[in-house]
């Protein structure tokens, strides 16, 4: 396990390297003078000297990177074009808007989607394993983007429900929660089939197993059976898919977060991006791309220390 | 069939040319390969998932090839005393803020969809293939290399990434096109190195290579067959990817630039009007749902029928 364990840290280690090897090069690959590029056209010349000086641009661009690196390292990700102020400071007040908003939307998917599925596996072909058979092909086609302009369409804008904008007022738990239903309703639709489904064929296999026939047989009580020991393996696959999903989630975050004015993350990166605020954008998307490394990484580590035959596969 | 001619010749015994045991005639061989194709046929017919999606995606492939003989008007065509009309026997399905028909800017967003999915989908493939054969089947190292490769890439949120990217170059439909073309290529890669290394040490390849075959031609004349038909499934499955990524980046304002329509730039004109003219998000993903409805049930009952292996849920 530990040697896994070191192995799989440092993978993803030289993983998140790459990563923000790419984005340092990004404003390379382009042509033109890097600083009037993450600065944007309007920039004055002034600014731009200050940039130029801030950012080491007047040193090869293999030192500029082990700055940013090892800048990187001790959470100093640069300032704001504009207002000079920390990255990392506007990165912490945006991003437990994201991380509340990505566990809500996960947090009912999986409360709803896991039993969907283990229902649809104990009583294959009934109703219920029709409709959540149906139920899940016809969420997972449907971006979720899309889920989220219509559910502000029809609980915000017509029905009057919701409310459209925003995140709440701060420190009034009950608005706040009530600005977050849209938007986790709007990601999660789509993780409600596909975990459903994901976890009903895992345990149709399961199912089938002697281990299962020998606790039924000492006559456990089915629920028992199905929750307590079925699920506890046919959980691992959906582990590695909610892992390796995350990524996909964080995409939707970003919409649903721009659609619902959430200031989050996502909001961050996208408004930086209209702004022409490069260090922020180059900022947020690390933090966002190492969230879902980190992700990915502790689903693995997770998976392995339910299923020693993982750890040898790396 | 020389190469195994050329075993015959060799001195293999027991063992026609054709490699088939005595009592196996080669009509008889014919006759079960043509059973066997009328049964998929048989099979797909009677799937509804995949009859429907196969109507949506020619429904989809005929309406943006025939867009311009389809459209009722022009769809940058100006009508300013009809603006943000609903659904009207003149529009049927309304028009925006400037008066312009949202039918046919629905057809015609519709082959920028087709566009890029077209392009979009086959270059990744390609390339997947071809990295993905490289990775199975070449030393070691590369492997390692070309696997941590698709890491990096993988580690990014799609809609991440292209936001880091548009902030430098700026909205355009080719750096849309450059974004899904990188991301996907790991996809299709994954899946063809798994099939590459699983047929590495198959008889057919080993004898392929002892007879002195180098690597290109194994591959190519091998392996490829062998190897490009759950990736074409895959494309199938990735489609509503592809489309709704660009659907989505055009609905941020970072995909085509105006005034060309796309369903994502519908939607974005659509969702700043949400509260007046609501029929304009509604018009608007219909057609991004049905699309990737149907490329979806397309995709799933290929799979379903040749690959019953992959499994649920992807």
């Amino acid at each position: 396990m530990l040697y896994y364990l070191a192995k799989r840290l440092g993978l993803s280690t030289v993983v998140v390297c790459l990563v923000v090897l790419v984005l340092f090069s990004l404003l390379y690959f382009i042509p033109g003078d890097p600083a009037t590029i993450a600065l944007g056209p309007r920039a004055t010349e002034e600014a731009i000297a200050r940039y130029a000086e801030k950012m080491h641009l007047d040193e090869p661009v293999w030192r500029q990177f082990l700055i940013y690196i090892g800048n990187a390292l001790t959470g100093d990700l640069g300032l704001d074009v504009f207002s000079d102020r920390p990255v990392t400071a506007i990165i912490m007040e945006r991003i437990g808007f994201t991380l509340a908003l990505v566990g809500a939307g996960m947090g009912w998917a999986m409360l709803l989607g896991i039993p969907l599925g283990c229902l649809a596996a104990v009583k294959p072909n009934s109703w219920i394993d029709r409709i959540t058979g149906v139920l899940s092909v016809g969420t997972i086609a449907v971006p979720s983007f899309l889920v989220s302009i219509w559910a502000l369409l029809i609980f915000a804008v017509h029905l009057r429900w919701l409310p459209a904008i925003g995140a709440g007022e701060p420190g009034q738990l009950g608005d706040q929660l009530s600005h977050l239903v849209l938007p986790a309703f709007a990601i999660g639709l789509s993780w409600v089939g596909y975990l459903a489904r994901m976890v009903r064929a895992s345990m149709l296999e399961v199912m089938g197993e002697n281990y299962i026939r020998s606790a039924r047989a000492f006559g456990l009580h089915p629920r028992r059976v199905v929750f307590g020991y079925a699920l506890r393996v046919a959980i691992l696959p959906t582990i590695t898919l909610i892992g390796m999903g995350f990524g996909g989630m964080i995409s939707s975050t970003v919409f649903a977060e721009i659609i619902f004015a959430r200031p989050g993350i996502g909001k961050l990166i996208f408004d930086s991006v209209m702004a022409r605020n490069f260090p922020i954008v180059q900022g947020a998307v690390l933090v966002a791309t190492g969230l879902y490394i980190l992700v990915v990484l502790f689903s693995d580590i997770l998976i392995a220390w339910f299923d020693p035959r993982v750890r040898e596969s790396l | 069939m020389s190469e195994n001619r050329s075993e015959s010749e060799t001195g293999v015994p027991a063992v026609d040319a054709t490699g088939l045991p005595d009592h196996v005639t080669e009509a008889e061989i014919r006759e079960s390969a043509a059973r066997e194709r009328r049964e998929k046929l048989r099979m797909f017919l009677t799937n509804w998932q995949g009859l429907t999606g196969l109507i949506l995606v020619t429904v989809f492939f005929a309406s943006a090839i025939f867009a311009p003989w389809l459209a009722p008007y022009d769809p940058n065509a100006l009508d300013v005393p009809a603006r943000l009309s609903g659904p009207t026997l003149d529009h049927l399905a309304g028009t925006d803020q400037l008066g312009r028909d949202t039918l046919s800017r629905i057809l015609y967003g519709g082959r920028v969809a087709l566009y890029i999915a077209a392009i979009g989908v086959s270059v990744s493939l390609v390339t997947g293939l071809i990295l993905g054969m490289i990775a199975g089947f070449g030393p070691r190292w590369l492997d390692s290399l070309l696997l941590l490769l698709f890491d990096t890439v993988r580690s990014f949120p799609t809609i991440v990434l292209a936001l880091a990217t548009v902030a430098l170059t700026g909205p355009s439909l080719t750096v849309v096109l450059a974004i899904v073309i990188i991301t996907s290529i790991p996809q299709y890669a994954r899946v063809a190195r798994t099939a590459t290394l699983t047929l590495r040490n198959t008889d057919f390849i080993l004898a392929e290579r002892s007879l002195g075959a180098g690597m290109a031609r194994t591959l190519l004349h091998h392996v490829m067959p062998n190897v490009v038909g759950p990736l074409l499934i895959l494309a199938a499955m990735e489609v509503p990817v592809v489309v709704t990524v660009e659907a989505g980046l055009s609905f941020l304002g970072l995909g085509v630039t105006p005034p060309t329509a796309s369903w994502g730039t519908i939607l974005n004109e659509g969702y700043l009007v949400i509260r007046d003219a609501p029929w304009m998000v509604i018009a608007g993903g219909i057609p991004l749902i049905l699309t990737t409805l149907g490329f979806t049930f397309l995709g799933e009952a290929l799979r379903d029928i040749f690959d019953p292996r992959m499994g649920k849920g992807r």
